[in-house]
């Protein structure tokens, strides 16, 4: 069973992160469109643990039944005080930004969701099973 | 910290962005971008990212607002390159996307510029007889 992890610490993991993800997408056997939209939601989650929790860890798993990918993404940070209202379109904390990267990654892959509680840190667990 | 290289061409900038890059290359790519613009009075940027298999919303965010500055600044952006399964990416991530040219590569991005005054002509008509 492939399995990975990586620790977000500062922007090149984000690189990292992405890449690792797309490796282990191929050896599953996922086509370029799914590697790619699931490189690109891992860039966005990654990207959100850096700029607002800081640090964490995005572990990366084979999955079985029903065979596909699994991208946890782990953090201490603030966390999120309504998942719900953050997973809506155009939701940021941030000025300037579009507010895609909670809504936007959720549109690339099948499945995914959030446990987060303020002031306790966030999980994130996105799926993409294979067609 | 690493720099992408800018070339200027005529009054034409090219740009080909042939590695991933962190967010903090990408700011600094845009900045340098429209400082060139502004001391060289380049009226086209070339921008190619066919090498690129990921853009997600901060690279795309930052090709964007890098467009509608340099028309601030008088010069005109084509991206050129965008790979389908990016294509599809963007489209699926929500992007608005509006306010950016492309072309589907160099050739043809160079094709858009050409037919612009000013960018490989002196901006004047030149009548033929």
């Amino acid at each position: 069973m492939l399995a990975q992890s990586v620790k977000i610490e500062d922007e090149s993991d984000i690189l990292t992160s992405r890449r690792m993800v797309r490796e282990i997408a191929i050896k599953i056997g996922f086509g370029i469109v799914d590697q790619t939209k699931l490189a690109t939601a891992t860039s966005e989650l990654a990207r959100n643990i850096y700029r607002y929790a800081d640090n964490g860890v995005v572990y990366i798993e084979q999955i079985v039944r029903p065979p596909g990918i699994k991208v946890i993404f782990q953090d201490n940070g603030p966390g999120i005080d309504d998942p719900e209202e953050a997973m809506k379109e155009g939701f940021s904390t941030t000025p300037g930004s579009l507010g895609l990267g909670l809504s936007g990654a959720k549109r690339l892959v099948d499945d995914m969701t959030i446990e987060s509680e303020a002031g306790k840190g966030t999980k994130i667990e996105i799926f993409k099973y294979l067609p | 910290m690493d720099r992408i290289p800018i070339l200027k061409l005529k009054n034409c900038l090219l740009i080909s962005i042939q590695t991933d890059l962190h967010d903090l290359i990408i700011t600094a790519l845009q900045e340098d971008i429209l400082t060139e613009i502004a001391r060289t009075g380049a009226r086209g940027v070339l921008i190619d990212i066919s090498a690129l298999d990921i853009v997600d919303s901060f690279m795309a965010r930052t090709l964007r607002d890098c467009s509608v500055m340099a028309t601030l600044l008088g010069a005109k952006v084509i991206i050129t390159g965008i790979q389908p399964a990016v294509a599809i990416t963007l489209v699926d991530l929500g992007l608005d996307l509006s306010g950016i040219t492309t072309a589907c590569d160099i050739d043809s991005g160079f094709d858009m510029l050409e037919s612009m005054p000013g960018v490989f002509n002196s901006g004047r008509i030149v009548r033929r007889y």
